[in-house]
């Protein structure tokens, strides 16, 4: 499987001028012919958008049909799937979403749209005085593997990508936009060195690939963080971009890696045989009639 | 008997001890640091704005010194423009200190007295005393610095440190005007750091920082504390350490009362003038957009 990651500097709120520099991206990845091409949060429009996210969301068939449009333009009747994060207008109710999508010439078909769970609301964060949190972790099939998207800070909760495993995700695709900070690092920004530490430890924890977009480029002096990466289910970084230049990042992955990582450090089939004794502690704080619904 | 032996050899174990809560200014990774502000000036000012060029007021201190240093390292040397401002008092060892820098990176540079203009006003309020003279001196110079970034096409570049801004050591709407800043997220240590890292002239780093009002005034004789100990006070305290806390960890208690009362007297320094809210729809409280929008 031939995977590329557009690792995007947007120009901040020019979702057409964005779509245009995916033309010319898709363009530079005829000849590699890639089967999933990721793009970050944001990748489209910027990520710190306040109130303009009303302006510039979109439904996800209007997403998809310009991401269609654009994949054509660039690569004719080749097949591709691609998944991108954007700022969704669902019927009035705003979401911080990805999307993946099969696109097959000029048609296409939105396999899964992810609508991000966790939105930071902290610090430099202000996602959920905007946007509206997702309910539902989605894993569902690909052409290549059982895949769950998960946007961001989602990651950062690594019961969320455990959950995605247990319920059938090989692969996990990440699209995100983290503002880089911590200076007093060895070497790199400390955000990125946490970010590659969490991404590590979830890969070779469940034997799981793992694909991270991350925006780059500076918006009013947060700089985002980029370090796009592909790692393998036994926590191995195959590839990473730089943290501030826009850039195209290939991997070609061998899924069959993944069984063979299970096979090797089993950790994923142990957690399946306990779960159940996990979440029906009843100390845990889980909804009313959970336990009642697992006794019958 | 493995086990007895065991006993006999091992009397004493080890301790391997914690080390105590440091109370050192934070470090800083010089080389990731001024890749990081250079990508973020070249972003600023050519990507976002199309205006390559930057004007920078050189004072002769280590702050905009390490400023015009990142500047040039962004935007090539002939982009960037140093404007000196001297006042009749100011000494002349900043200018000579300023010079250094020109030459060290080989920029152009212009001095714009600002005696006259000051004096211009002065001359009607012969009672101002220091603080209102320097704050008129520094408004002077925003407007000097303003007036020349519009006549060279270039952006006025920002040279507060954290320090400063979070002591509200600083003239409201002059230090604190231009559009963009490099160093505003850096300690004044910090500040020194990388300023021995990118090669700024010695003299700059080591001398004692001064707001040049007056002969033999530095910033720490005015603050009361040294730039060490409050970098390491203020770090903390905007990490949520109480006063009680940082006592604890070793700080004086006068210290930390002293940088507690300047930093909580001084919120408003670090924003926008306050308007009364009267509608849904006011400008930053419900009409949101980003700056870079």
């Amino acid at each position: 499987m031939r995977v590329a990651i557009v690792q995007t500097k947007p120009a901040k709120g020019r979702y057409e001028e964005n779509l245009r520099a995916a033309v010319e991206a898709f363009a530079q990845l005829r000849d590699r012919k890639p089967d999933l091409v990721v793009f970050p949060e944001g990748a489209f429009t910027g990520y710190f958008l306040e109130g303009a996210v009303y302006d510039l969301a979109l439904p996800a068939e209007r997403f998809a049909k310009d991401l269609t449009a654009a994949w054509h333009e660039a690569c004719g009747d080749a097949e591709a799937d691609i998944v991108s994060g954007f700022f969704e207008n669902d019927d009035g109710t705003y979401y911080n979403s990805a999307l993946y999508l099969n696109v097959h010439g000029r048609t296409c078909r939105i396999v899964h749209v992810h609508h991000k769970m966790f939105l930071p609301t902290y610090g430099v964060f202000d996602e959920e005085r905007f946007l509206s949190r997702g309910r539902k972790l989605g894993v569902f099939d690909t052409r290549f593997a059982k895949t769950a998207l998960l946007v961001c800070e989602d990651v950062w909760h690594t019961i969320v990508p455990t959950i995605a495993a247990i319920k059938g995700a090989r692969l996990i695709v990440v699209p995100s936009a983290s503002p880089g900070r911590g200076i007093d690092g060895d070497g790199e920004l400390s955000s990125v060195t946490r970010w590659r530490d969490i991404l590590r430890v979830i890969a070779a924890e469940h034997g799981i690939f793992i694909i991270y977009a991350g925006l780059t480029g500076f918006e009013g002096g947060k700089g985002m963080s980029g370090s796009s990466s592909v790692i393998d289910p036994g926590g191995k970084v195959l590839v990473e971009a730089p943290q501030d230049e826009a850039c195209i990042v290939t991997a070609d992955i061998d899924l069959r890696e993944i069984d063979m990582a299970r096979a090797g450090l089993p950790l994923l089939g142990d957690l399946d045989a306990a779960l159940p004794d996990l979440l029906l502690d009843e100390e845990l704080p889980l909804p009313r009639g959970f336990r009642d619904a697992a006794d019958r | 008997m493995r086990n007895c032996r065991f006993r006999e050899d091992s009397v004493t174990l080890p301790i391997v001890e914690a080390p105590r809560p440091s109370l050192d200014p934070p470090g800083i990774d010089p080389a990731v640091t001024a890749d990081w502000l250079t990508a973020f000036l070249r972003d600023e000012l050519v990507v976002r704005r199309n205006i390559p060029r930057a004007v920078v007021g050189l004072s002769g201190g280590v702050d905009s010194a390490l400023t015009a240093f990142l500047c040039a390292r962004a935007l090539g040397p002939k982009n960037v423009y140093a404007i000196r401002m001297p006042y009749a008092t100011s000494s002349a060892a900043s200018l000579a200190d300023a010079q250094l820098v020109v030459d060290a990176l080989g920029i152009e540079c212009r001095t714009v007295e600002i005696t006259a203009a000051v004096d211009g006003y002065l001359q009607y309020e012969p009672d101002a005393g220091g603080r209102r003279r320097g704050n008129v001196m520094a408004r002077v110079r925003m407007v000097v610095l303003f007036d020349q970034s519009a006549k060279c096409d270039a952006l006025p570049i920002g040279t507060g440190n954290k320090t400063e801004r979070m002591l509200g050591y600083f003239t409201w709407h002059a230090d604190d005007t231009p559009p963009v800043n490099p160093i505003g997220d850096l300690f004044k240590t910090q500040v020194w750091a990388l300023a021995r890292y990118l090669g700024v002239p010695q003299a700059l780093v080591d001398k004692a920082p001064t707001a040049d009002l007056e002969a033999g005034q530095t910033d720490e004789g005015d603050l009361g504390i040294t730039y060490a100990r409050a970098d390491a006070i203020i770090a903390q305290l905007l990490l949520g350490y109480s006063d009680a806390q940082l006592v604890a960890r070793g700080f004086a208690p006068d210290e930390v009362a002293l940088i507690r009362k300047r930093v909580e007297g001084t919120h408003w320094k670090r924003h926008l003038p306050t308007t009364a809210l009267l509608t849904s729809t006011a400008i930053n409280e419900f009409y949101l957009r980003p700056v870079d929008f």
